[in-house]
């Protein structure tokens, strides 16, 4: 029974919400970038790579002399030039937007792979750099168990939550946001109201990939110091799962990646209670396994955008 | 600019926009071989040599091809009736798991009965695993794109934990790796001395049983329908959830059978690296092939000997064999973009 106990009470523990912050970081980024592309009406499978792509470009450069802030620009960069890449594949030339997205995945990763392994050919402990450290906020960080978990993180933590406010205000507060919105429910309608379909559409996919790219970027600033193969390890794919969860909304989508992120700090923990009555790997199976019942539970009242996967065409009908 | 359809496609179309996907591909491997500092001519030398320049060299190639004709069999059927089954990589591993189960001395058969049971063990279990998410999607209108993508993670561990426990290698030295298939279970070899095996006749059959299911079977025509419009399909009275039930058990059971091939034909045991993502390059294999069943032997040749090349190039000029995986990928989106121009004209306003 005590065993029941410290189960509950790992809920207390400062550090669990801490943890659950960090990890949900990356899945905040991812959510959003992909929220903004299919709010725009293209699905990304790209994602998975994008964030493999983001993860080495920024850790790359900062191990080749960049400073952190300009490794997680570059980052951004590399990920909007694929989100281009996948916006003229799927958008002008209106190719299947589920294998153009695989291809981007397998290609954004394969490449970074080979990247990596010509910057390091014959390495068996990667190398490090110095990555982000914890920035409190004065005062805030001081207030028990939420102000360590909220005001204690690297300053890559704080960009995700003001991303969160951000793609929400111009979403729904701007005209652009307006425009983005349109052509992912009804592009017919933003045409005629003289918005450029194809443009918002290929804009909306490159902004979104940065924000992936920044999520991956995460991991090797800011979260570890050193890249790794496999380090996305599925993250790109929860993320479009919580995209549904959260009904394309940007505030929901913080709070899914957040009690997706907490149930995950605390399996974690909770590995080490249980200890060896029950294998590893059924631990590790939770996040997916609760991405998939997510989808379950969320998809008979998912509210697609309309336009979600049908490519437009100029002046034809459907 | 905008896409016009094509009346028809000129004939030297149809051989330059491919030749034209070929050689960006080329010119973007010449590329990477030149930042890895290789001399470019002898590296695509080497892999020339290294993928056709022996008997040993198709050997291994054709080896190579067996899964990739199996996961591009699965890729193709699913994609034709619009099903996204990306989850190859977990039903291969289900094939395994069942070719294992039933493999290794738990029935004592001869090979005549031993060898079917387990191809069929495996394509069982390949088909239940996307049975699953076919029955959300059709059930609860679930998108299987995500459900297939998450549970090849799932399956990986689930295989993970059985490889350290229950199906175990007592013998194994501490590796988790499971017991080795019994010699009546195994896939025999079809050249002496060459790793080459049964697997691949299968896979050829297979391909061609697909053919016919696509191109002389009513169901391969519900199948096309319901990809086509699924809404046209209901209404010209064709059971659209049946049917994509049916493509989801033909297309996982092909899957399933990749991974009883891997294991009982080449590889001997189940172990967490039987594929280096056959799954994912079935995808590729398959839409090299614009999902033409026939079509996919053809290209999963062609991606096999890119990885088999790639392989002796790695050794011999000491480029990473990374570099199989963009080329493979590179040349994934620029055949997309060269087989559309074959159906649309660019218009330029």
């Amino acid at each position: 029974m005590s065993g029941f106990w410290d189960a509950i009470a790992l809920l207390a523990q400062a550090s669990l919400w801490i943890a659950a912050v960090r990890i949900a970081t990356p899945l905040i980024f991812g959510t959003l970038g992909e929220l903004i592309c299919e709010r725009a009406g293209v699905l990304n499978l790209g994602i998975e790579g994008i964030m493999v792509l983001g993860a080495l470009t920024g850790w790359l450069a900062v191990h080749q002399g960049a400073d952190l802030w300009t490794g997680v620009a570059l980052a951004a960069l590399a990920g909007a030039a694929f989100g281009l890449l996948h916006g003229v594949l799927t958008v002008p030339l209106a190719l299947s937007q589920h294998v153009a997205g695989i291809g981007i995945t397998l290609l954004a990763t394969s490449l970074s792979y080979f990247a990596y392994r010509l910057a390091f050919p014959q390495i068996t402990t990667p190398p490090r750099i110095q990555p982000f450290k914890p920035v409190p906020v004065p005062l805030l960080s001081d207030i028990p168990v939420l102000g360590p978990a909220l005001f204690a993180q690297t300053p890559l933590t704080y960009a995700a939550l003001a991303a969160v406010a951000l793609v929400a205000w111009v979403l729904y507060r701007t005209p652009l946001g307006l425009a983005v919105r349109m052509v992912g429910e009804n592009p017919e309608a933003a045409e005629a109201q003289g918005i450029d379909v194809v443009a918002t559409r290929i804009g909306a996919i490159a902004a979104g990939s940065a924000l992936m790219a920044v999520g991956g970027a995460f991991l090797t600033l800011s979260a570890f110091d050193a890249f790794y193969f496999n380090m996305i390890n599925g993250r790109g794919w929860i993320c479009i799962a919580l995209v549904v969860f959260a009904s394309w909304k940007p505030v929901k989508a913080l709070l899914g990646a957040l009690l997706f992120a907490a149930f995950d700090a605390y399996q974690l923990r909770l590995q080490q209670i249980v200890g060896g009555a029950v294998p590893y790997q059924v631990f590790l199976m939770m996040p997916y396994a609760l991405s998939i019942l997510a989808l379950v539970l969320m998809s008979r009242r998912a509210a697609y955008p309309r336009a979600l996967m049908v490519p437009y065409v100029k002046g034809e009908r459907r | 600019m905008r896409l016009e359809p094509r009346a028809e496609t000129p004939a030297w179309l149809s051989l330059a926009a491919p030749a034209a996907a070929l050689a960006v591909t080329l010119l973007a491997t010449a590329g990477l071989i030149a930042l890895a500092g290789a001399p470019v001519l002898r590296a695509f030398a080497t892999m020339f040599a290294g993928a056709l320049g022996s008997g040993f060299a198709i050997n291994e190639l054709l080896t190579r091809a067996t899964p990739l004709i199996l996961t591009g069999l699965a890729a193709s059927i699913a994609f034709r009736a619009k099903l996204w089954n990306i989850g190859a990589e977990g039903q291969l591993y289900a094939g395994a798991v069942a070719a294992t189960l039933f493999g290794t001395g738990a029935l004592d058969l001869p090979a005549p009965l031993l060898v079917p049971l387990l191809v069929a063990a495996g394509a069982l279990a390949g088909a239940a695993m996307l049975a699953g998410p076919a029955l959300l999607k059709t059930r609860l209108g679930v998108d299987e794109v995500v459900v297939t993508l998450l549970s090849n993670f799932i399956v990986l561990l689930v295989v993970g934990l059985l490889l350290e426990g229950p199906l175990k290698d007592p013998m194994g030295l501490g590796w988790p790796q499971a017991e080795p298939i019994v010699a009546a279970g195994e896939l025999p070899k079809l050249v002496a001395g060459m790793r080459l095996h049964a697997g691949f006749l299968l896979a050829v059959a297979l391909a061609v049983v697909a053919w016919a299911i696509d191109a002389r079977a009513t169901l391969g025509l519900r199948m096309r329908a319901v990809g086509l419009n699924a809404g046209a399909a209901r209404f010209a009275g064709i059971p659209v959830e049946r049917t994509l039930i049916w493509t989801a058990l033909l297309s996982g059971g092909m899957a399933g059978i990749a991974g009883v091939s891997e294991v009982a034909g080449l590889k001997g045991n189940l172990t967490l690296d039987l594929s280096p993502g056959f799954g994912y390059g079935g995808i590729v294999v398959a839409m090299l092939a614009r999902l033409h069943p026939i079509g996919v032997v053809a290209s999963a040749m062609f991606v096999a000997a890119i990885f088999v090349g790639a392989d002796a190039m790695s050794r011999g000029v000491g480029v990473p064999n990374y570099i199989a995986d963009v080329i493979v990928a590179t040349a994934l989106l620029s055949m997309l973009v060269a087989l559309l121009f074959l159906r649309y004209r660019p218009r330029w306003r």
